[in-house]
């Protein structure tokens, strides 16, 4: 896609700099030049809305480190202090608190946007796993982020999880002492967060530009899942046409991110975590933040601590593989009448997984676990590498332009018989 | 979509028959508190004032016995959106209590009365202390604690409380744990100093029942009447919208901010919608499915 380059300088000092170093050409090259399909939706725009949260988790956590103490007797109160006392800093910590929220809520719409449109397929293999990484890296900042208040939840979160580390043989034990500091979670355990909450985050910056290097250079996939044939017909220049839609997405996104920072600020969190984290009081009931509950609920299914463990690493660790497991060379769901119907069963699964990991370990909700815990894998194991060799998919159109122009078309004839015309049920 | 439609289904049955589960579980912990009408609700919702300073009064005459509420500073008692005593009134307030301070020049601590900068002063010097003075139990320091406490709404009311902007589950709680007060039923043996609460959870609570129907006197409007019936429930919810000040100071200053935020955004973004309708529309076979 990134073909020859179109760039040409036209001041003296841009020649200079080109001949140098060719920055300019590169951000002409990646925001001005850079062909996007014609045909892309709205689950597109995901991308830019998900950089635009990284810049603002960075921005607001960088102003709340200079406030913000990192000591287990400091810690709980100098987050309540920017709350109070820095001007504006209930707002820096409720666009970062509520940000870590809506990042999430971004990255898995960015995801099943993948799913769907099949756009972990080949060319796009590496694209798909620098993603993943970056999936694991973000879950692991908003983690040790999450311990910073030094509420109750962090601490007691905090205990659950690093000790899943020591089911691991052997060596587990080793492990947690190492992630610990010392033998409990306590002061040492909180530094050593904050310094990583710290770094982490600008790793995943170096891998977002290292999945946008990849995205360039296959191209995006697009909700056809035809590969671009013609650029002139089939794409669109980024700027002005993927620039002004990303940026109405973007503020869209805000007005609702916007909604929950003022409006309801503490509705995604959990009250536990306004009580100053005590070892001696263990809360009813450990949650962590519902962007974990289906991978909370995979682990609660099994009634063995590595085996739990081990099957929620593979929850996530199985999205690598997707473009492997996935036989199918039809990359979108929409020729795909049945995978379709499977990817939507897939979606309520989460959903539901997501809902098991808020109730307590108990029946029936373990045996629920179990059962949709298994659903999920099913999708991986079982649906995907099957359905490639059986399903009939329906026909796909020529190029991107064609299917344009056939819902023009379809869209003229008659509004009741659009959705037939672009979803055509001839089998191929 | 016959399979996406059974699935559905299917799991719709399993939520609403497991959402009865809990809620038959919480009804042995601790009653779903009512909802209470506060003035602070919704969007545009901002505190008494008058209902503010009496719940400082509450919590100055009763509460501050036992609780502490360490983050507060007496001069906020006078900043813009909260009780808004004057500067005058703060002053005398604060001098109405005696402050450790020092060392002085002499390496001697001393007493000295209380200033507007001062933070409220605790009730006990350690936590051993209070817990020795109640009975083993201790009594939370109260500055955040109107947002540290929330009850389960359940499935589907959690969804609905977006739309509502529902968010007053702590101060619904902290109200009706005041006023929940009951004798244990029949069979319950209490040991000493534990109390019986419909709505704490698992019913038993350390502190006492301790307020009153007449038992703090509110100040007199001009026909010589107080100015809020001077009864249990009165106290308890002036007390309770003092706890939510505390906790959230800048809650007024944040729901403004917010309607403006979201105003100007809405309407960045239906400009930006109408611009990249007129950009889309320059490509010669502009399809309608694809902005
Ligand atoms: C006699 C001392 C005392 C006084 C006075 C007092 N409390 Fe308490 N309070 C306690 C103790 C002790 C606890 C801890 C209860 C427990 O853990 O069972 C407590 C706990 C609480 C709780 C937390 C209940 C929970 O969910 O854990 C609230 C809310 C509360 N008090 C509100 C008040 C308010 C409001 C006032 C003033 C009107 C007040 N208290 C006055 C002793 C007191
Ligand atoms: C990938 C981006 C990030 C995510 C997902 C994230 C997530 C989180 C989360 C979930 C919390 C707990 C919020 C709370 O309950 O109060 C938190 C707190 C915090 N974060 Fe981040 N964060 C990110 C980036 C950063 C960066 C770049 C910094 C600083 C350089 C930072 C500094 C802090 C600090 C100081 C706190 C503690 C203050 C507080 O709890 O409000 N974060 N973060």
């Amino acid at each position: 896609m990134s073909g020859p380059s179109t760039y040409v300088p036209k001041w003296g000092i841009a020649k200079w700099m080109d001949a140098r170093l060719p920055l300019p050409r590169m951000v002409y090259d990646s925001f001005i030049a850079y062909p996007v399909p014609r045909n892309l939706n709205y689950f597109w725009t995901f991308g830019g809305i998900l950089m635009l949260m990284l810049v603002s988790q960075i921005i607001t956590g960088v102003v709340l480190a200079m406030h913000y103490t990192p000591h287990s007797t400091l810690a709980f109160n100098s987050v309540e202090s920017i709350m109070r006392d820095v001007e504006y800093g209930w707002l820096i910590r409720y666009m970062h608190s509520t940000g870590a929220s809506f990042f999430f809520i971004a990255v898995y719409i960015h995801i099943f946007r993948g799913l769907y449109y099949g756009s972990y397929k080949a060319p796009r293999e590496v694209l798909w796993i620098l993603g993943c990484i970056i999936f694991l890296l973000m879950m692991a900042t908003a983690f040790m982020g999450y311990v910073l208040p030094w509420g109750q939840m962090s601490f007691w979160g905090a205990t659950v999880i690093t000790n899943l580390f020591s089911a691991i043989p052997l060596v587990g034990e080793t492990i947690v002492t190492f992630l610990w500091g010392g033998y409990s979670v306590d002061n040492p355990t909180l530094t050593r967060f904050f310094s990583l909450h710290f770094l982490l985050p600008f790793m995943i910056f170096g891998v977002v530009i290292l999945h946008v290097w990849a995205l360039h250079v296959t191209g995006q996939n697009n909700p056809t899942g035809v590969e671009v044939k013609a650029v002139q017909k089939d794409t669109v220049p980024f700027t002005p046409y993927a620039t002004i839609k990303d940026a109405f997405a973007m503020i869209c996104f805000f007005v609702v991110f916007s909604y929950f920072i003022f409006y309801m600020p503490n509705y995604l969190g959990h009250a536990d975590n306004y009580v100053q984290a005590n070892p001696a009081v263990t809360p009813p009931h450990i949650v962590p933040e519902w962007y974990f509950l289906p991978f909370y609920a995979i682990l609660r299914a099994v009634p063995d601590k590595l085996g739990g463990v081990m099957l929620m690493g593979a929850a996530v660790v199985i999205l690598a593989f997707l473009p492997w497991l996935d036989t199918s060379k039809v990359k979108s769901m929409r020729y795909r009448p049945l995978a379709r119907q499977c990817f939507w069963a897939f979606a309520v699964t989460c959903v539901v997984l997501g809902w098991l990991g808020s109730r307590p370990a108990e029946q029936p909700y373990v045996l629920l676990s179990q059962i949709f815990s298994a659903l999920y894998f099913a999708y991986f194991l079982i649906a995907l590498p099957l359905l490639g060799l059986f399903e009939t998919p329906n026909k796909l159109p020529g190029s991107i332009a064609e299917s344009v122009l056939s819902k023009i078309k379809g869209g003229s004839a008659a509004a009741v018989g659009a959705a037939a015309a672009s979803e055509p049920n001839t089998k191929g | 979509m016959n399979l996406f439609r059974t699935t559905l289904a299917a799991c719709a049955a399993i939520i609403i028959g497991t959402a009865a589960i809990p809620a038959a579980q919480a009804a042995g912990g601790g009653t779903k508190p009512p909802e209470y009408p506060w003035s602070f609700d919704g969007p545009f919702g901002t505190f008494d004032r008058a209902q503010l300073q009496r719940g400082y009064k509450v919590f100055r005459e009763v509460c501050s016995a036992c609780h502490a509420m360490g983050l507060v500073r007496f001069r906020n008692l006078s900043q813009k959106g909260g009780p808004e005593f004057t500067e005058a009134q703060v002053r005398a307030l604060a001098a109405d209590f005696k402050i450790m301070d020092g060392p002085n020049e002499q390496g001697e601590m001393f007493e000295r009365p209380g200033r507007p900068s001062d933070a409220f002063p605790k009730p006990f010097p350690n936590e051993q202390a209070a817990r020795a003075a109640n009975g083993g139990a201790y009594p939370p320091d109260m500055s955040v604690l109107a947002k540290a406490r929330n009850y389960e709404r359940g499935f589907p009311l959690f969804l609905f409380d977006i739309l509502t902007q529902y968010q007053e589950g702590g101060p619904d709680y902290i109200k009706a744990v005041m006023t929940g007060y009951e004798d244990p039923p029949a069979g319950t043996t209490l040991q000493p100093g534990q109390n019986w609460n419909k709505y704490m959870p698992g019913n038993i609570i350390a502190m006492p029942n301790v307020l009153n129907d007449g038992q703090i006197e509110y100040p007199k409007g001009p026909d010589g009447k107080p100015s809020a019936p001077e009864t249990a429930k009165q106290y308890a919810a002036d007390v309770t919208a003092f706890l939510v000040w505390a906790a959230e100071p800048h809650m007024e200053q944040r729901k403004r901010i917010g309607f403006q935020v979201i105003v100007f955004l809405t309407l960045f973004a239906g400009l930006l919608y109408f611009t990249k309708k007129r950009i889309w529309s320059r490509l010669p076979e502009h399809a309608p499915g694809t902005h």
